[in-house]
């Protein structure tokens, strides 16, 4: 039997799982073929906010892409062997997040026929050209190194040894994605809120929290819905991680807020003061942004005691408070704040529409079937005897 | 010969890599040749002098608006957030953020000015295209290939002067009075003012310098010293939008 | 092997399916025609043969367009000699002047979707609508 039909397997649940799943993705498709004939019109984006809810996603899942370097370097690097379980949830978190980024770059494109002309005419000026290039070989590393540690486990014998070059090698280019994806916005002149050298490291900080934190979530459904335990020592360590990268997150916005208002530049205190209290009575996302400030503060008061950081079900709920968090941070407010107010102090409103949101939501979907079929498949390699 | 599924798979997975990669590679090595710039062009830098004092702004004249939109097949979207714009205009302290003065009278704030598309000495929106499909001839136009633009719109985010705009819908039913000459635009393309290069090419002027009766707008090559607009520029003072970002605007206010 | 039957009955069943609209044709007793192609009355070939332009219109049409977008270079002289602008809308349609009847019958015949026209006019429907 093969391996992929491993995921052919299951109970009712499952199927039920999986055909909800395929529900939401049809409908997408459907709004997705209208937003093809009509063209990107039938979204809320406009000539001032160009990019929305598509690219706020990328931007967001870049991120929860990267963030598998967390498991991935103390296992590989450093022996680390509580991680030795979680490490593969990891890597299928990151694949899935990757292949939702990129398909969230696809359905921005006006023309996306033309997708191949980014390879066709390579443009080294270009920093989403070195983006793709980034991504594209991160999805790769990660699929060799998921598949050939299945594989190896599959037939009982140690993964080969030209195996650990490419970890070691996936390592620096986690890091990489996250930091090419901050200098598409941070080199642009004219963009306040994006022109700062902190773009890059605030990036990985609200990466660093929000991944593992999903990864936590995934670990505690994996082990409730099959007989996997990724142990609790794991998701223990991976809370610390949580707690420190949720604190050098939120450090570093307020960095940012220091400098902005202390300086006293309008430019870039427009941006900031369009998020947080509305700019010529246009104020959509304030309620988004204090509701995201909220959350980081209780969710790090929850991560910092250690008596919640243990317990297991504070444990969950500060988790899910780190990713909503960062979610509305990344995933709203960072992409549509910084074009408003626009080069010309236009402040243009942003509602995504119905469209829009059916098409986000089937590339979530599809995201989370892919970590629905991975996982089925990995953990039954795991679960049968070894050389079956 | 034994081969499995598996194993077939990864040798047409590595053989689409191989070739989709020797294409990039050829294409690398091949950069910058191909575009043929002339040496006519080298000697030439096209550059538009704007004389706001004598624009006939207060009775509503859109002539070089009409013009131009009329000549490329500009369209007509009622609502703002479909907007194209080549030309247009706009109040002076938006197009001029750090020259306002203070007092809430002052000359310049009742004034607008024509803004359009800068060409920048140093495009940002031609670092960011990730396929060429905007680059900067050597006559300093920056220009608009709207065969190979796949519509990312990254250089809408790049450009501080808010200069381009995007085919959000079909544009050909908001067009006017179509001009078979000028090709329009399909839906999902960035595109923005092009200094009339179909025009200079034949010789002639742009259509927004040509519409304009008061002499408002005055054309020519920066790089020849008899030229018209080098006389402007020695004679009196001039503005450029933002010149602090480094861009190197191509378009002069006079004061 | 237990299920060649099946699989063997599947593929028959797929390339049935696939054939099926000559299948339709066949029986419904209409077979299709090559186009008839309204061609110019005057003129000799000024870019290539007939076989030339047949097989290689798109790849000139796609080499003219970069030419002039890109490079900057207008004109190209025939084989005739003569001077012409690399233009569809002029040089190409000043003769084969109905894209109905010249373009439009082999890309319908053969289903080639082209977007030539998605942004350049035929001129001369968009004269008659004028008129």
């Amino acid at each position: 039997m093969s391996v992929c039909e491993k995921a052919l397997v299951g109970g009712r649940r499952y199927w039920a799982w999986i055909g909800a799943l395929l529900a939401v993705i049809l409908v997408g498709v459907l709004f997705y073929l209208r937003q093809l004939h009509v063209g990107l019109g039938i979204t809320g984006l406009s000539r001032d906010v160009t990019w929305g809810l598509y690219i706020a996603q990328f931007t967001f899942l870049v991120g929860v892409a990267a963030s598998a370097v967390v498991v991935v370097l103390p296992y590989y690097l450093h022996d680390y062997h509580a991680f030795a379980k979680i490490t593969i949830l990891g890597e299928l978190l990151a694949m899935s997040a990757v292949v939702m980024s990129l398909l969230f770059i696809f359905v921005d494109m006006g023309q996306p026929e033309r997708a191949l002309n980014v390879i066709l005419y390579p443009t080294p000026t270009s920093i989403m050209f070195w983006d793709m290039i980034s991504l594209g070989g991160y999805l790769v590393l990660n699929a060799v190194i998921a598949g050939l540690t299945l594989g190896a486990e599959r037939r009982g014998v140690a993964p080969p040894r030209w195996l650990r070059p490419i970890v070691v090698l996936s390592i620096p280019w986690a890091v990489s994605i996250h930091t090419v994806t901050a200098f598409l916005y941070s080199g642009l002149p004219g963009r306040h809120l994006w022109l700062t050298a902190l773009l890059a490291p605030r990036f990985l900080a609200s990466a660093f929290a929000s991944g593992p934190a999903l990864l936590i979530l995934l670990a505690m459904i994996v082990r409730r819905l099959a007989s996997f335990d990724p142990g609790r020592e794991a998701i223990q360590k991976l809370s610390v991680i949580v707690t420190y990268t949720m604190v050098v997150n939120v450090f570093f916005v307020l960095m940012e807020v220091f400098t902005v208002f202390y300086s006293g530049i309008p430019e870039p205190m427009a941006h900031f003061e369009f998020l947080f209290v509305g700019l010529e009575g246009h104020a959509p996302l304030v309620p988004w942004m204090w509701a995201s400030m909220a959350l980081a503060v209780i969710s790090l008061v929850l991560l910092l005691t250690p008596r919640y950081r243990t317990d297991e079900r504070t444990l969950a709920a500060a988790c899910g408070m780190v990713f909503a968090s960062v979610w509305i941070d990344k995933g709203l407010g960072l992409i549509v704040g910084g074009f408003v107010p626009s080069p010309l102090g236009d402040v243009t409103r942003y509602v995504p529409t119905l469209p829009e949101i059916s098409i986000t939501l089937a590339i979530w979907a599809v995201g989370v079937l892919l970590v629905t079929l991975l996982c089925k498949i990995a953990l039954a390699v795991r679960g049968e005897p070894a050389g079956a | 010969m034994s081969l499995d599924r598996r194993a077939f798979l990864g040798v047409a997975g590595l053989s689409a890599l191989a070739v989709a990669g020797t294409r990039s590679l050829d294409a690398l090595t091949r950069r910058g040749r191909a575009e043929g710039a002339s040496e006519a062009r080298a000697a030439t830098r096209w550059a538009m002098v704007v004389d706001p004092g004598k624009c006939r702004k207060d009775d509503g004249c859109t002539g070089c608006i009409a013009a131009c939109d009329r000549a490329h097949n500009v369209p007509h979207f009622s609502e703002r957030a479909h907007e194209v714009k080549w030309i247009w205009r706009e109040p002076f302290d938006r197009a001029f953020p750090d020259h306002g003065g203070s007092l809430p009278e002052d000359a310049a704030r009742s004034q607008s000015v024509p803004v359009l598309c800068n060409h920048c000495d140093n495009p940002p929106c031609v670092r960011v295209c990730p396929v060429q499909a905007t680059w900067k001839r050597a006559d300093g136009i920056v220009m608009m290939d709207y065969h190979r633009c796949i519509g990312c719109r990254y250089c809408m985010a790049a450009c501080p002067y808010g200069a381009r705009s995007f085919n959000w819908l079909d544009p050909r039913p908001r067009i006017k009075e179509p001009n078979p000459e000028f090709p329009t635009r399909t839906k999902g393309v960035v595109e923005k003012c092009n200094f009339c290069e179909e025009r200079l090419a034949l010789g002639r002027p742009p259509a927004c310098v040509e519409a304009c009766t008061e002499g408002a707008l005055v054309f020519g090559n920066l790089k020849d010293p008899r030229s018209e607009v080098r006389r402007l520029l020695r004679s009196r003072h001039a503005l450029r939008r933002k010149p602090e970002l480094g861009t190197g605007p191509n378009v002069y206010y006079l004061v | 092997m237990n299920d060649r039957g099946l699989i063997l009955g599947g593929l028959l069943l797929f390339v049935g399916l696939i054939t099926l609209p000559v299948w339709y044709n066949v029986a419904a007793g209409t077979p299709s025609r090559p186009p008839e192609l309204k061609l110019p009355a005057q003129g000799k070939d000024p870019f290539g043969t007939a076989e030339y332009m047949r097989a290689s219109h798109m790849s000139l049409l796609v080499a003219w367009r970069d030419e002039v977008v890109r490079g900057g270079e207008r004109t190209v002289v025939g084989r005739d000699g003569k001077t012409y602008a690399k233009s569809l809308t002029r040089t190409c349609m000043d003769c084969h002047s109905s894209r109905a009847e010249f373009c439009d019958r082999c890309h319908g015949y053969t289903s080639a979707r082209v977007s030539c026209w998605d942004c350049h006019a035929d001129r001369r429907l968009a004269e008659g609508s004028a008129r």
